[in-house]
């Protein structure tokens, strides 16, 4: 897609819906934040619950950190997104998906992974933020 | 970069649809050296839409830490054999590729 198109699509979707764009928008601060409280703070996320209505699939042992498949499913009603982080990272955040008209609040993707530690999860539902971890012990550096 | 470096498929399941997207991307971090030891810069997709029959379903925003050809699996309700998926990535070089694809009974 050429750039000017891009352009275009956005501003289409500008006066079709400004809020969805906002969300588009890749957020710069929160995935180049080096602590994972500063990138938390930049999705500005608080006041985090813990719950056991997130799904997390992860080995237990990665051989290869540079490919650790995970399996991320909310089970919270009204599920918007799901952020995933690696605490021990060079950049904790790794991802952020956004749910919308019809999607399952349910993802599976591979990830890297610097070294032993937590793979955390933050759903966000109705303004309100739901979380829940699993420790993953990392064989080999995944992040180069 | 063209849609060749997109891999897609969209199959009904039990009434869910499961879409697999595989995509041939770098993923450099920027903090990995060649072998003049000079750092290779980063190079990765920050953003992935999808949409289904037109309308947005998913935005993923990426940082470097999701693994070298990204692989992402996600779920839609509703959908029916022949609906239209679409997936566009954008990278932080301002690369990007859509692929769009019928819907499928698995």
């Amino acid at each position: 897609m050429k750039r000017r198109d891009f352009l275009l699509g956005i501003l289409t979707l500008a006066t079709l819906a400004p809020i969805k764009v906002l969300a588009a928008l890749w957020n710069k601060a929160a995935f180049e934040s080096t602590r994972l409280q500063d990138a938390s703070r930049h999705l500005q996320i608080n006041a985090e619950i813990p719950s056991q209505l997130i799904e997390i699939v992860a080995p237990e042992r990665a051989e290869n950190g540079a490919i650790v498949q995970v399996e991320v499913r909310s089970h919270i009603p009204q599920t918007e997104a799901i952020a995933i982080f690696v605490e021990n990272n060079p950049n904790p955040l790794i991802a952020n998906f956004i749910f919308n008209n019809g999607a399952q609040p349910f993802v599976v993707t591979r990830i890297k992974m610097a070294e032993n530690s937590e793979i955390k999860v933050v759903v966000k539902s109705a303004e309100r933020y739901f979380t829940h971890s699993k420790n993953v012990i990392v064989l080999s550096n995944g992040c180069g | 970069m063209n849609a060749d470096n997109m891999k897609m498929r969209a199959q009904l399941k039990d009434g869910l649809l499961e879409v697999k997207v595989l995509i041939s991307h770098p993923m450099e971090t920027g903090r990995r050296k060649d072998d003049s030891d000079r750092l290779i810069p980063a190079h990765f997709v920050q953003l992935l839409t999808a949409t289904w029959n037109g309308k947005i379903v998913l935005e993923a925003q990426w940082g470097t830490g999701i693994s070298k050809n990204p692989y992402l699996t996600f779920y839609l309700q509703g959908a029916q054999v022949g609906d239209i998926v679409e997936v566009t990535w954008h990278d932080n070089l301002g690369e990007s590729a859509t692929q769009k694809i019928a819907v499928t009974q698995a």
